[in-house]
């Protein structure tokens, strides 16, 4: 129940790089959000968002995963993710986060 | 002849094989105590011993005279003396021939290493069977407890009662009870039974009948406790007491009564720090005619009383070291929310370690009157058919919109709300209150965010207050994701829109200084 924080793991695929993302996407994720960003941008494709081990995101945490996307899209850079629950799925919905990042089922499909 | 059970203590109580009578006569077993000259001389010696030819003297040496033994044949596995034959004179009156005797170590060398095992077979069934029994008692134990104890919380205006019952594997007897006396006024009962398993359960019941009873009878705990212990004296078993803390809560005026029998003293965390309130007495069902003190505490808004058990201060770590009362004072201080139970069990768990068993029962009974960012006047009427599901409040900290995302969560349980409706109140109610926090109350942890849920048969409604009365409330816009991502607006600003989708209605109100939002969820169709 208490904020955990959040920690993050880089790894490269492929297509590009995985961000797995674990604990609690709030304000005070930015800098953690940020620096996973720099990494997984040195790697050339596709950044993809693992939030299956995410156990709650706040509005301050859609803000910094905004933040995140502006800094790709300055840069060009494609989004996706996976791993959301039904209900922060219907979030990025609502937000229209899911305009802007390729929504998957999981770490491999394409939706 | 003598059967050596392997815990040494205890004497083989069977009886020997019958053979005809008109030879043979049968002896009572004669025990060899541990530590006898005997069995050292039998270890020694190895096959069998002639007792005439023995010059020490015991208790059995003699014993076995008298009984006109003549052989001691001893039955040795694994260097333990495991019984032993005695065998008197001779049907023949001849002595026993060096034949005699080989014949004897022979068969007693033979026989030892079965005896062995028959002992460890009987002592395994023997342990399982007391296992099971055990098992059975504990689940009986835990029944009795489990069914006596609250099976829900006083809701009371102005107030948040709070409790925690972790049983031992052992099942202690420790008990708590809330008792609505009327006239706003609240008993509230933490115990602990001496022993552990039934006995314990069985005296914790009694004791909880007896509190109840008395409890209605004197008006104040002293007077409860005194009879209680007369009346319990006379019914307890020998060696087993009871310490117990008995305190009347007025609840519009906020004083505490309080008596107590033994048990651990409460401690309050006020704002200028942690007191403990003390008061003496002895334990109920020791002595009759005991006399018991009361002693009175009022609690300011924003007071917490924590009522504890022995098996918190007595909790060792992986050390040895108890967890202790300095130790709990100190956690009681410093622990700036209002969520106790959690910070005093969170607290001690790292002290006994992840894999420690639980060595007695652990019980909490947490008392606290709230800083009524509700306000004293009564912002909430139950309307006919309304039925008030929770009342509490959190401080203003960044991150306790969380606890009150899991209270709303557990006390709409009930409700049979669908999933993805539930999930999207969670999220409503966590972006309320944290609104409530960081604007209404700007962070000021001695504010507190006050939350109601109310629910009718029609709909359910979530009351999120802060003192942000005088505060303009700006209006939920969409927010412009494409400027956003421009860099042309702020990446925030997504609370307000994010409450309007996840309800139903959104109703924000100014009352008594206080700003009040409604979070409301239609419940038509719903399980």
């Amino acid at each position: 129940m208490s904020d955990e924080g959040l920690e993050t793991t880089v790894q490269v695929t492929g297509e590009g790089a995985v961000v797995e993302l674990r604990g609690t996407v709030n304000r005070g994720a930015k800098e953690v959000m940020e620096a996973a960003y720099v990494e997984a941008a040195a790697i050339p494709g596709e950044i993809v968002l693992d939030f299956s081990k995410v156990d709650y995101i706040n509005s301050t945490g859609i803000a910094v995963i905004v933040g995140m996307l502006a800094m790709a899209r300055a840069e060009d850079r494609q989004v996706a993710a996976f791993g959301l629950t039904d209900h922060y799925r219907e979030v990025f919905e609502i937000t229209r986060l899911a305009d802007f990042m390729n929504i998957r089922e999981d770490a491999s499909a394409a939706d | 002849m003598f059967l050596r059970r392997r815990s040494k203590r205890s004497q083989e109580t069977g009886q020997t094989d019958p053979v005809p009578e008109t030879h043979t006569r049968t002896l009572d077993p004669i025990e060899i105590p541990p530590g006898d000259v005997l069995e050292t001389l039998l270890l020694s010696a190895g096959g069998p011993v002639e007792l005439a030819a023995i010059e020490a003297e015991s208790d059995t040496i003699n014993r076995l005279h008298e009984d006109g033994i003549e052989l001691v044949v001893p039955l040795i596995g694994q260097g333990e003396l495991l019984g032993a034959l005695y065998l008197g004179q001779r049907l023949s009156d001849q002595p026993y021939s060096t034949d005699d005797r080989r014949l004897l170590g022979n068969l007693a060398a033979q026989v030892a290493p079965a005896m062995k095992v028959a002992q460890l077979v009987r002592e395994q069934q023997a342990e399982a069977k007391e296992r099971e029994r055990m098992k059975q008692e504990l689940e009986v134990a835990a029944l009795i407890q489990q069914t006596l104890l609250p099976k829900e919380l006083p809701s009371i205006k102005g107030w948040n009662v709070d409790a925690f019952y972790r049983p031992a594997r052992a099942v202690g007897g420790d008990f708590y009870d809330f008792i609505d006396l009327g006239n706003s006024r609240l008993g509230v009962v933490i115990g602990d039974v001496t022993d552990k398993g039934v006995p314990a359960a069985l005296v914790m019941a009694t004791c909880r009948s007896m509190l109840r009873a008395a409890a209605f009878n004197h008006d104040s705990p002293s007077a409860v406790l005194a009879d209680v212990n007369d009346v319990l004296v006379p019914e307890i078993p020998p060696a087993m007491f009871v310490t117990c803390l008995y305190a009347i809560i007025d609840t519009d005026a906020g004083e505490v009564v309080f008596a107590n029998a033994g048990h651990n003293l409460p401690y309050v965390r006020t704002a200028d720090g942690v007191i403990e309130l003390r008061a003496t007495g002895m334990p109920l069902g020791l002595m009759p005619g005991m006399d018991y003190d009361d002693k009175v505490h009022e609690l300011s808004d924003g007071d917490i009383m924590v009522l504890t058990s022995d098996g918190i201060t007595e909790a060792h770590n992986p050390v040895g070291e108890m967890y202790g009362f300095s130790r709990l004072m100190g956690r009681v201080a410093a622990t700036k929310n209002n969520d106790m139970v959690n910070s005093l069990v969170g607290d001690l768990e790292r002290w006994t370690g992840p894999d420690a068993e639980q060595e007695d029962d652990i019980t909490l009974v947490v008392v606290r009157r709230t800083a009524s960012a509700e306000g004293s006047a009564a912002v909430f009427h139950p309307a006919e058919g309304e039925q008030l599901l929770a009342e509490f409040s959190v401080p203003s900290v960044e991150g306790n919109e969380r606890i009150a995302i899991e209270k709303v969560s557990a006390a709409i349980s009930s409700l049979g709300l669908e999933e993805a409706r539930l999930e999207r109140l969670k999220t409503a109610v966590g972006e309320t209150v944290m609104n409530a926090i960081e604007h209404g109350n700007e962070n000021d942890s001695s504010l507190d965010v006050g939350i109601r849920v109310i629910a009718n048969s029609s709909r359910l409604v979530v009351r999120v207050t802060d003192r942000g009365g005088d505060k303009e409330i700006p209006e939920a816009a969409t927010p412009d994701i494409e400027a956003k991502l421009a860099g042309e607006q702020t990446p925030r600003g997504w609370g307000l829109f994010l409450i309007g989708q996840m309800v139903d209605e959104v109703n924000r109100v100014r009352e008594n200084g206080s700003h009040v939002v409604e979070l409301i969820m239609n419940r038509e169709g719903e399980g």
